[in-house]
C-alpha cells in the first residue's frame, strides 16, 4: 500500500518544529508500524536526509519506550496496542497519517517524536515503592495475599509507563499512571505502612512536575495499551484523602542509649 | 595472565558462607567515601545499584534507555526459579543446583551454580516484600508452576510478565535511593570506554545521548550489568537497543571474554515475515505444554494446514523423542525444527516455520480452558500475524534469545581487570552451554541483590586505591579515543546504511554460527566478517552531528563492535571441537543427529584475551571440575 505520512520534525528541544509530509510506497500489511518507519528512515538516509527520531526498544509492547500520536489517537487506532505492535493491516491504501509526539508540558519534546518522560521516574521516586532494604524480608509465604486483591494489584502493576494516558488527557494529567502505582501497592499487605504517605507524596510530585488534575474524562483509559482502569484513580483519591486527614508532622527520632 | 577463579574449597554447601565470613568489611561510616559506577539498570544493575546505595556507597547508575525501568529484563515472560519447595514435590537447593549444571551441559562452574541455587530463595522473599504481585493460590500463598521441562514446580510468576514485575521492584527500590540522593542516575547515557589506571578499573567514559556530551566518571570500582549480545544476529528476541559495546570496550581494556559462542536459540518464536523484519517475538515456552508441533510429511506441501489429513502430518518431536515429545529442552527442539525445514518440509511463505497446533487440545479441553491458559499469547500472536491460533495452527521458528557467554568472571564476579565486576547476562558464569527456562531472572537478581554487595566490599577493603582526578592521562586518552571514533564514524560518508551492515552481519552469523556449525564454515564466516568490517569503515553512511540526539550514530558505534564480536564468536565456535548445549557442531554428532560432548578435551570455559587491533585473540582455559554432578550424556528419547 501507499501512504502519506505527515510527521512532526523538531531538531532540538528549543527548535521550532513543523509537520513534514512524506510518501511511502510498497508498505506491506505485515509490517509493524515501527518497521514501516524503519523503511522510511532507510530511504531518507539513502537520500542524505536525517531519519525520523522515535523512541523504541523491545518492540513487543512491554518496555513502554515507544509511543506517539497517530491521527489524534495515542498509539493509533487499535485498542490495547502500543505502536510497536500495531501492524499496517490496520490501515488502508492511500491513507494519510499524522504523527505527533506526546504533547504535555511535563513531557518536553527532545527531538521529532521523542519526549522526555523523566517526570514519571520522579513520581515513582516520591513514594512509588515499599521501603524494604535488601536482606530484611521475611519468608515469601509469611505474607498471605488474597487472590482477588493480588489479581487486582497485578492488573494495576501492568502499567508500562509509556505516557499515552497523559498525551490523551485534555488536562495532561498523570492520574492514571500515578493511581496505578498507588493502587498496586495499596492493595497489598506489604504496601500498607506507607499507603497514605505514598499517595500524598506521589500526587504532590505529579503536581510539581506540571501534570494537570483529573476531571473524569476517561480518555486515558481508552488509549491505555495495558487496559489500566479508571478505578485506580478512585483508589488514589481515596488514599490521598485519608492521608490528608491523618497527616501529622514527622516526629524527631530520639537517640536512645 | 593465568586465570584464577577464586573458587573456594570445602563442602559445596558451605562455600559461600565461608567465603562471606572470610571477606573484609567496609566500615559503615566509610562506605559513603567509596564511589561505585553501575552500568545498566536491568535486574542485575538495578538491584545492585539500589542495594549498594542502601548499604551507604556513593553510586552512579547509567542506562541508555530513557528510564531505568525500560531495561530489557522487562520483556522476560515466563518466571523465576527458586528452590523453596513450597509444593512439597521434592525440590531442594541441591536439586536446582543439579538441574542447572546438567541443563548447562556441564560447562558451568559448580560452586557458582550452587550459590545461585542457595540464593534463589532469598530473591523470592525480597521481591514479595517489595510488593511484586506474584501469582497466588486462593489461600493467599504463592503459586508455582513447572516450566521448561522441569520435573518439579519451582517457578514463581506474575502472569506472563514476570520480568516486568521483578524489574519494577528493583526499579522502585532504585528510585527510592535516587530520591534520597544516594544514587545519581544517568538515563539516555551510554558507556563508550573503560578507564584502567595502574591495572585497576577506575572509571568510564560516557556519551550523553541527548546532548552528545562526552564525560569521564572516576570511581573506586566499576560494575557492568549490560545484558546480552544476541543482537549480533540482527534478528533476535532482544530489544533493539541491546548491545555489547560496554562489554566489548572492557574486553579491549583487558577483561577476558568467556565462551562467546554460547548462544541460546529459542524454539517458539514468530517466524520472519519479510525483509523489513526488525526483531523477532518470543511466544512463551509454556505453549508447548498443550500445543503439538508438526510439519507436512510431503516436501513443499503448500496446502493450508486444515486440508492436510492427520496421516500426512509428521509430529516430529513426538516421533523422535517419544518420552519427552513436545517438551524436549530448547536446544533440542530448535535443532529438530531446523532439520525439518532444511529437508524442505517447512511451512509458511518462507518455508522457515513449523506448526504449533492447538486443535487437539481445544477438542480435548474446550476452547474456554485453552483461552484461560494462553488467551493473552493467542491475542499477541493474532495482533502480529493477523491469524487466530484458535482456528489455524500457529507458525513458529527458532530465534536467538539469550547469550550464555559474556565477560569472564571469578567466583566474586570480578573480571580479569581488578575492580571491574560483571553481573547478570553480561557475564559468562552460571548457565554453562545452555540456560534453563526461568533461570535468567534468578541469576540477574542473585548477582545484584546478594552477591555483589559482599564481594565489592571485600575488594574495596582489601585494595585501597589512590585518588585520581578526571584529568588523569588515562582518562584523557580514553576521551580522545572515544571522540576520535565518533568523528571517524561521522566522517566516512559512504553509501550504505548502518542497518544494512547489521543485517548482513546477522545473516552471516545465523547461517554459520547459529543452530548448526562446522569448522570450515566458521572460519570462512570469520573471514567474511573481517571483510565486512573493513567495508563498514570505508562505506558506512552516518548522517547528522555528534552534538545532539543522533540515533544513527548510536547504532553505528554498536554495530562496529558487533562486527568485531561476531568474528570472535566464530573463532570460539570453531575452536570448540565438540557439541554441547546450544553449541552444535555438525562434525560432532551421534548417528541419530544428537550432540556429542567431549569432556576429555573440552571441559573448560574459554576465556579470550584481546591482544591488539588486527592481532588474533589468545585463548585461556579455565578447567571445569565436577565433584558433585557427574557428567552424563543428556537423553530425551
Amino acid at each position: 500500500m501507499r501512504l502519506t505520512l505527515n510527521i512532526w520534525r523538531q531538531k532540538s528541544p528549543s527548535a521550532k518544529g513543523k509537520m513534514v509530509p512524506y510518501t511511502l510506497d510498497n508498505v506491506s500489511e505485515h509490517m509493524s508500524f515501527l518497521e514501516m518507519l524503519d523503511v522510511l528512515n532507510e530511504q531518507l538516509i539513502t537520500k542524505g536526509q536525517e531519519p525520523v527520531a522515535f523512541d523504541h526498544d523491545c518492540r513487543e509492547g512491554i518496555c513502554g519506550s515507544c509511543g506517539f500520536v497517530i491521527n489524534g489517537v495515542a498509539h493509533g487506532p487499535r485498542r490495547g496496542t502500543t505502536v510497536c505492535q500495531l501492524h499496517m493491516r490496520s490501515f488502508n491504501d492511500n491513507d494519510e497519517l499524522f504523527l505527533e509526539p506526546w504533547r504535555a508540558a511535563a513531557f518536553p519534546v527532545l527531538k521529532d517524536l521523542i519526549v522526555n518522560r523523566s517526570s514519571f521516574d520522579r513520581i515513582i521516586g516520591a513514594g512509588g515503592y515499599v521501603s524494604v532494604a535488601t536482606g530484611s524480608a521475611t519468608d515469601g509465604n509469611a505474607i498471605l495475599v488474597p487472590k482477588p486483591e493480588s489479581d487486582m494489584a497485578m492488573s494495576a502493576a501492568a502499567c508500562i509507563g509509556c505516557g499515552a494516558c497523559v498525551a490523551a488527557c485534555p488536562n495532561a494529567s498523570a492520574s492514571l499512571f500515578t493511581g496505578a502505582k498507588i493502587a498496586h501497592l495499596g492493595l497489598l499487605p506489604q504496601g500498607q505502612p506507607e499507603r497514605h504517605s505514598r499517595a500524598l507524596n506521589m500526587v504532590a510530585q505529579a503536581k510539581e512536575e506540571g501534570f494537570g488534575n483529573c476531571t473524569n474524562i476517561g480518555e486515558c483509559e481508552a488509549v491505555c495499551p495495558k487496559g489500566i482502569q479508571l478505578e485506580n484513580i478512585a483508589r488514589m483519591n481515596r488514599d490521598y484523602l485519608v492521608g490528608a486527614v491523618l497527616y501529622r508532622e514527622p516526629q524527631a527520632e530520639a537517640g536512645a542509649g | 595472565m593465568p586465570l584464577n577463579s577464586r573458587t573456594p574449597a570445602g563442602p559445596i554447601e558451605k562455600r559461600w558462607e565461608n567465603t562471606k565470613f572470610e571477606m573484609k568489611l567496609v566500615n559503615p561510616a566509610n562506605k559513603r567515601k567509596y564511589n561505585v559506577l553501575v552500568v545498566g539498570s536491568g535486574l542485575a544493575g538495578g538491584s545492585a545499584a539500589a542495594t549498594l546505595a542502601e548499604l551507604g556507597y556513593n553510586v552512579k547508575c547509567f542506562c541508555f534507555q530513557d528510564s531505568p525501568r525500560r531495561a530489557h529484563s522487562i520483556a522476560a515472560q515466563g518466571g523465576i526459579n527458586a528452590a523453596k519447595n513450597y509444593q512439597n514435590d521434592g525440590d531442594s537447593i541441591y536439586r536446582l543446583f543439579y538441574d542447572t549444571v546438567k541443563g548447562g551441559d556441564f560447562r558451568a562452574r559448580e560452586s557458582n551454580v550452587y550459590r545461585l541455587a542457595q540464593i534463589s530463595v532469598n530473591i523470592i522473599d525480597q521481591a514479595v516484600a517489595q510488593g511484586v504481585p506474584f501469582a497466588r493460590e486462593y489461600g493467599g500463598t504463592l503459586a508455582n508452576r513447572s516450566f521448561g521441562g522441569a520435573q518439579v514446580s519451582r517457578t514463581f510468576y506474575a502472569r506472563g510478565q514476570t520480568g516486568q514485575q521483578l524489574l519494577l521492584g528493583a526499579y522502585q527500590a532504585l528510585e527510592r535511593q535516587i530520591d534520597a540522593g544516594r544514587v545519581k542516575m544517568y538515563p539516555r547515557t551510554e558507556m563508550l570506554d573503560l578507564i584502567v589506571i595502574d591495572g585497576k578499573a577506575r572509571g568510564i567514559v560516557t556519551r550523553n545521548l541527548v546532548t552528545g556530551q562526552v564525560d569521564v566518571h572516576i570511581a573506586d570500582a566499576v560494575i557492568l550489568a549490560t545484558g546480552g549480545y544476541g543482537n549480533v544476529f540482527y534478528l533476535s528476541t532482544n530489544a533493539k537497543g541491546s548491545n555489547v559495546t560496554a562489554g566489548w570496550r572492557a574486553y579491549k581494556r583487558g577483561a577476558y571474554f568467556g565462551n562467546p559462542c554460547f548462544t541460546q536459540i529459542h524454539p517458539t518464536c514468530i517466524p520472519v515475515s519479510g525483509d523489513y523484519q526488525s526483531k523477532l517475538t518470543l511466544m512463551s515456552e509454556s505453549l508447548r505444554n498443550d500445543g503439538r508441533i508438526w510439519v507436512p510429511k510431503k516436501q513443499g506441501d503448500t496446502r493450508p494446514p486444515q486440508q492436510i489429513p492427520e496421516a500426512e502430518r509428521d509430529y516430529f518431536l513426538e516421533r523422535i523423542y517419544p518420552s519427552f515429545g513436545n517438551l524436549v529442552p530448547r536446544d533440542v527442539a530448535s535443532r529438530a525444527a531446523k532439520r525439518m525445514c532444511d529437508e524442505g518440509c517447512g511451512v509458511g511463505p518462507t518455508g522457515l516455520g513449523v506448526y504449533l497446533d492447538f486443535g487437539a487440545s481445544i477438542e480435548r479441553l474446550g476452547r474456554q480452558a485453552i483461552s484461560e491458559r494462553y488467551g493473552n499469547l493467542f491475542e499477541m500472536y493474532e495482533r502480529i500475524t493477523g491469524e487466530s491460533p484458535y482456528r489455524v495452527p500457529m507458525r513458529i521458528f527458532p530465534a536467538v534469545h539469550y547469550t550464555m557467554g559474556g565477560l569472564w568472571v571469578d567466583y566474586h564476579l570480578m573480571s580479569t581487570v581488578p575492580g571491574l565486576f560483571v553481573l547478570g547476562e553480561a557475564n559468562f558464569s552460571d548457565h554453562g552451554a545452555n540456560r534453563l527456562g526461568a533461570s535468567a531472572l534468578m541469576q540477574g537478581l542473585a548477582d545484584g541483590y546478594f552477591v555483589i554487595p559482599y564481594t565489592l566490599g571485600n575488594y574495596l577493603a582489601a585494595n585501597p586505591v589512590e585518588k585520581v582526578s578526571e584529568n588523569h592521562p588515562a582518562a584523557k586518552a580514553a576521551i580522545e579515543e572515544v571522540t576520535g571514533r565518533i568523528k571517524k564514524l561521522l566522517g566516512v560518508n559512504g553509501t550504505r546504511t548502518v542497518d544494512s551492515f547489521h543485517r548482513e552481519l546477522g545473516k552471516i552469523m545465523w547461517d554459520h554460527c547459529g543452530m548448526a556449525r562446522n569448522a570450515k564454515d566458521l572460519y570462512a564466516a570469520a573471514a567474511k566478517i573481517r571483510e565486512l568490517k573493513t567495508e563498514f569503515w570505508q562505506n558506512v553512511n552516518v548522517l547528522g552531528e555528534s552534538t545532539d540526539l543522533n540515533q544513527s550514530l548510536e547504532k553505528a558505534g554498536r554495530v562496529a563492535d558487533f562486527l568485531e564480536l561476531g568474528e570472535l564468536m566464530c573463532i570460539d565456535a570453531a575452536e570448540r571441537n565438540e557439541s554441547c548445549g546450544g553449541h552444535f557442531r555438525e562434525e560432532h554428532q551421534t548417528p541419530e543427529g544428537e550432540a556429542m560432548r567431549d569432556d576429555e578435551n573440552y571441559a573448560y570455559a574459554a576465556a579470550w584475551e584481546f591482544k591488539g587491533e588486527g592481532q588474533p585473540a589468545v585463548l585461556h582455559k579455565e578447567d571445569l571440575t565436577f565433584e558433585y554432578v557427574k557428567p552424563s550424556q543428556r537423553s530425551y528419547k
